[in-house]
């Protein structure tokens, strides 16, 4: 498959999970492709030897998305390497559960920094960097916003607002060809919930008793809805909320 | 390409429109078609002419979805010719617009009968058709069910009712490995929406300023939002209502 030749791709927090094999799809598709991690270096140049080894393209670059400096370096090392960039993978997230009584406020600026200042930032270096053929940007949202699960309140209040920035992006962008949709997966096993403790526990039990397709999500579920969405097939979707949970709502 | 391959697809209401861009784009991904017809034999017989000559495999099989003993016909003579099924798409539907007060019985159960009852047999038959490896039902909803439009309150309930269809339907269906999505678009160039007066006039330059990608839709801008809901591509959605509007909701 090409579904992307030619195209250039940055995915932030790609060092492992949901985002390394985001970053390896799109790769497989013809993509070139920016693994950005912020602290897992190690990963992430695992994931790049992986891409260049199956024939593709990347380079890891370092930044914080938190951090507005970072963020101006990610894509101008973007552009230095490729020269453009035509689809945006806001995938760089936390996540922290924490009953009501016992959040603070630094729980809430930290996931609040990374989950919806750093896609904001990024969503607007991104903004500058595509040409004019326009693009795609790809928000990686949670089911939590239709689960709502008790002791989310700060991390399904990021996810809300992420829901609201990719239907007002479509809005505000589609005149300048740029679309915004998001992927909101449910459970999936990965190296980070699995260090949360959510695999294994009575949590993921009642999970896929309630899951119509039985079971929790791989990162291989999430992929080929990003390479969906990042290529021309869905070019007539913008501000769209895939939620991708084996029919978990 | 073929990532249809060695299936099997139904497409009700195929002879013209939406129907018949996704007969056509279905094959060209592998699928053997039935192009169901309620009356346009010619455009069922040309539909199945030109995916005959690319090369593919498909046949035109008249019933009308809203009568159950033509629905079963439907089924059976798709078993008879192709010996397996795995894809539905409920795309056959029909559209009047006209404000309350000119509301009638007739103008309810036309639009109903087709529209939801047809549906919801098309759907009872599939289950019972298809084989061990379950399947993929795909309802061509409407955007009318984000958009509200006035002197469109029958259509538009019609339509509620197949988006809560896709809903319930997922969740009873997904432990057979049978899922249900739906595509919602916008307005879309056909035969259909050109004489009703949709297309070709005021009203289409108020929707397209409307739009964020700034146009009207094109069949060819639904058919690939239909391959991917079709295909493995999509394994890990179910329940899921894909708005292809260019972003007007």
């Amino acid at each position: 498959m090409s579904k992307l030749a030619g195209k250039v791709a940055v995915v932030t927090g790609a060092s492992k999970g949901i985002g390394a094999d985001i970053a390896r799809g799109l790769a497989k598709e013809g993509a070139s492709v920016v693994v950005n991690y912020a602290s897992s270096k190690e990963g992430a140049d695992k994931v790049v030897a992986e891409i260049i080894k199956a024939g593709g393209k990347a380079v890891a670059v370092q930044g914080d998305v938190a951090k507005e400096a970072d963020v101006l370096r990610i894509f101008s090392e973007t552009k230095n390497a490729f020269g453009k960039l035509d689809v945006l993978v806001n995938n760089a997230g936390v996540y922290k559960f924490t009953p009501i009584e016992e959040i603070t406020e630094e729980g809430f600026h930290n996931i609040f920094n990374t989950n919806v200042l750093g896609a904001l930032l990024a969503t607007r270096e991104a903004v500058k960097l595509f040409g004019d053929n326009g693009g795609s940007i790809i928000n990686i949202g949670s089911a939590v916003t239709e689960i709502h699960p008790p002791t989310s309140s700060i991390y399904t209040a990021t996810k809300g607002a992420l829901d609201s920035i990719t239907a007002v992006l479509a809005k505000e962008l589609g005149p300048k060809k740029i679309r915004v949709n998001s992927i909101n997966p449910g459970m999936v096993e990965t190296e980070g919930t699995h260090t949360a403790g959510f695999i294994g526990s009575d949590f993921q039990t009642t999970f896929e008793g309630q899951t119509p397709l039985g079971r929790i999500g791989q990162p291989g579920d999430i992929t080929p809805i990003a390479v969906f969405l990042a290529s021309t097939d869905s070019g007539w979707l913008t501000g769209e909320t895939v939620v991708a949970s084996g029919g978990l709502r | 390409m073929g990532k249809l391959s060695g299936k099997v697809a139904i497409v009700t209401g195929a002879s013209k429109g939406i129907g018949a861009g996704i007969a056509i784009g279905f094959a060209q991904e592998g699928a053997s078609i039935v192009v169901n017809y309620a009356s346009s034999k010619e455009g069922a017989d040309r539909v199945v002419a030109g995916i005959t000559g690319q090369g593919g495999k498909a046949i035109a099989i008249q019933g009308d979805i809203a009568n159950a003993a033509d629905v079963q016909r439907i089924f059976s003579e798709t078993m008879s010719a192709f010996g397996r099924f795995d894809i539905l798409v409920n795309n056959a539907g029909i559209y009047q617009f006209a404000p309350i007060d000119d509301f009638t019985e007739e103008h309810f159960h036309r639009q109903f009968n087709t529209n939801v009852l047809g549906l919801l047999l098309a759907s009872r038959e599939a289950v019972k058709h298809f084989g061990e490896d379950g399947g993929s039902i795909i309802n061509i909803g409407s955007s009318v069910t984000s958009t509200y439009p006035p002197s469109g309150v029958t259509y538009t309930a019609s339509k509620s009712a197949v988006d809560a269809i896709t809903k319930v339907l997922s969740k009873e269906l997904g432990s057979r490995k049978i899922r249900v999505n739906s595509i919602n678009p916008g307005l879309v160039e056909t035969e259909g929406t050109r004489t009703i007066g949709f297309i070709g006039g005021d009203w289409q330059k108020k929707r397209e300023a409307q739009t964020p990608l700034g146009r009207a839709g094109q069949p060819g801008d639904i058919t690939p939002v239909a391959v991917f809901l079709a295909s493995a591509d999509s394994g890990w959605l179910t329940g899921e209502t894909l708005l292809a509007s260019g972003g007007l909701r």
